[in-house]
């Protein structure tokens, strides 16, 4: 980790962050916020599904659990926002630990780790669904109070803001992540857990500092879910459809890279409004959309959009070296 | 250095292995040969910790290791390298190495100055950055070498290294294998290559059907009848012995 992979994340969010100076639309402005809290929960679902293979279908457990901390300890117990905030990314990364626990434990890989981290996240929309605490199926409101102490503001860009600099943070863990001995054991033990366990690779305890780390970030997403929106129902916080945007956007950007979730999810939800723009207001049109993009990516890109880009840039060189040498 | 005592291992109703007792001293060569399905890979995922034994215990220096974990005994001083090579493929070969010496180098600097180094010692150098799925399977077996050399291993476990390799790139390997036992390191190897064993090993073990049939040095192995009807078939030893009817 030196200055040359902190600065390029650093430019890039200041960039961004000029966007609100330039854009009154309230429209984009809450495309952008959503984009962001999407791209957030998907950089967490990147460290263990992206660089640690473990492939989860259900990180809306860890979203969801984020998101009614944040409200429960509001609305039930009158802690200060930006306190249940904080402590509800804790939750998230405690129940990651948990379900990491339990199933890397009993030693479940692959395709058995994805079915049991999806039957995680319905048990806890069904618990969420029938207890008071949640509110059960009528949901939970936060009470709106529009001022900074309570982490509500009146303006969008606000938001926008924090949630930008919680996407640069997860971005900073990333890369420090990519040059770490942690990252290195996370990666060997993607590309081969016994070769990883024979040079001294702890590989349960990687796996669960992946898993904690993952949920922590993707519970910061549902936090900041539910102090935008100030409304949870099960469906919303432990619905599938958090689980699936996660890991769609890593891999239509990249997976195992720090800017592919960011680029994912920017691309899928670009795409997705824009069509809807065009094509009018028919159900379901973002979802073919994204259908159409996830086929593509996989037939014609398989290292997403990110790999798709380097590729392009080293065939751009060849070619340039190719025509210095004929010169 | 390591002595695995009296080791038995079953699987449902076959016994891989029968209460065989090794011991690799320090600063040798040891070899374990035997035909295919001996149970001499068992053995060695025994010894390293990928299985437990049903039976017996592994003893590393005087230390009882026997329901230790993988990574543990890596820490310990062991490694192995497997016979079917598990290259981490999306990685380059100078990633590949770090790993291994990420176990003694926290810095990831420090592990991938260290990993040039071991490039060096098993004749990758030229190939540090290149992804190792594009290595051929002589390259392949090097890095299996230097993966497991970077943990800097007192014991080193090699998994038939030359299987699969022709004469030449067999030529080729054994100086290295010597180069790291005159570094002070311990190796137990299983192999097939007969050309290696005799001019690489000090000492021999032979396994067939799960049992340990003969052991010594390797030229006095070689001649032994048991050995050769474990390789050949029965009453083989002495249909090489008879005098040949058309020449006598």
């Amino acid at each position: 980790m030196s200055g040359r992979d902190v600065l390029p994340i650093v430019v890039i969010g200041g960039l961004l962050a000029l966007i609100p100076f330039g854009v009154a639309s309230n429209t984009l402005l809450n495309f952008l916020v959503f984009t962001l809290i999407i791209a957030i929960a998907a950089q967490g679902w990147n460290v263990l599904g992206g660089y640690g293979g473990q492939i989860s279908f259900g990180h809306s457990a860890f979203f969801g659990t984020g998101a009614y901390a944040t409200a429960i300890l509001q609305v039930h117990a009158g802690v200060n926002a930006w306190l249940a905030f904080g402590l509800g990314i804790l939750a998230g990364a405690l129940v990651g630990l948990a379900i990491g626990a339990l199933s890397f434990r009993a030693g479940l890989r692959g395709s058995y780790f994805a079915l049991i981290t999806l039957a995680f996240a319905e048990v806890f929309r069904i618990v969420a669904n029938t207890i008071p605490l949640t509110g059960a199926a009528t949901g939970i409101l936060i009470k709106l109070d529009a001022r900074p102490v309570n982490f509500q503001f009146h303006s969008r860009a606000a938001f926008f803001w924090i949630g930008l600099v919680i996407m640069l943070v997860a971005l900073i863990a990333t890369r420090a992540l990519e040059r770490s001995r942690f990252g290195a054991f996370l990666v060997a033990l993607r590309e081969n857990e016994d070769a990883a366990k024979a040079l001294g690779v702890d590989t349960l305890r990687v796996k669960l500092g992946a898993i904690t780390l993952s949920a922590a970030i993707t519970g910061a997403a549902g936090c900041l879910y539910a102090q935008y929106f100030l409304y949870l129902d099960p469906t919303i916080a432990y619905g599938v459809w958090i689980s699936v945007e996660a890991l769609l956007a890593p891999i239509v950007g990249g997976l195992g890279t720090a800017f592919g979730p960011l680029i994912g999810a920017l691309t899928l939800h670009g795409l997705g409004n824009l069509t809807s723009l065009l094509v009018g207001r028919v159900p379901g049109i973002d979802l073919v959309v994204y259908g159409i993009l996830l086929v593509l990516v996989i037939a014609f890109a398989p290292t997403g959009l990110v790999g798709l880009a380097h590729r392009v840039r080293d065939r751009m060189r060849q070619r340039t070296a190719l025509s210095a040498g004929a010169a | 250095m390591l002595r695995a005592e009296r080791i038995t291992k079953r699987f449902g109703g076959l016994t891989a292995i029968d209460d065989v007792t090794i011991t690799a001293p320090a600063g040798r060569i040891t070899g374990l040969i035997g035909p295919n399905g001996a149970g001499k890979t068992t053995l060695f995922a025994i010894v390293a910790g990928f299985e437990p034994p049903s039976d017996g215990c592994v003893l590393f220096e005087d230390q009882d290791i026997t329901t230790e974990a993988t990574h543990r005994r890596t820490l310990r001083g062991i490694a192995r390298t497997f016979q079917i090579v598990q290259p981490f493929g999306a990685l380059t070969v100078r990633e590949n190495i770090a790993v291994g010496a990420h176990l003694r180098h926290r810095a990831r600097r420090d592990a991938l100055i260290r990993a040039e180094r071991i490039a060096a010692r098993v004749g990758l150098a030229g190939e540090l950055d290149k992804p190792a799925a594009n290595l051929t399977v002589a390259g392949r077996k090097r890095l299996e070498l230097g993966r497991a050399l970077a943990t800097e291993p007192k014991l080193l476990l090699l998994d038939e290294v030359l299987a699969g390799l022709n004469p030449s790139e067999i030529r080729d390997v054994l100086p290295v294998i010597r180069a790291i036992r005159d570094g002070g390191v311990t190796i137990l190897m299983v192999e097939h290559v007969m050309q290696a064993v005799i001019h690489l090993c000090e000492h021999v073990y032979v396994l067939a059907e799960g049992r340990l049939i003969a052991e010594g040095a390797p030229a006095a192995v070689c001649q032994d009848s048991a050995v050769i009807e474990a390789y050949l078939g029965r009453g083989a030893a002495g249909r090489l012995s008879a005098p040949e009817p058309g020449h006598a």
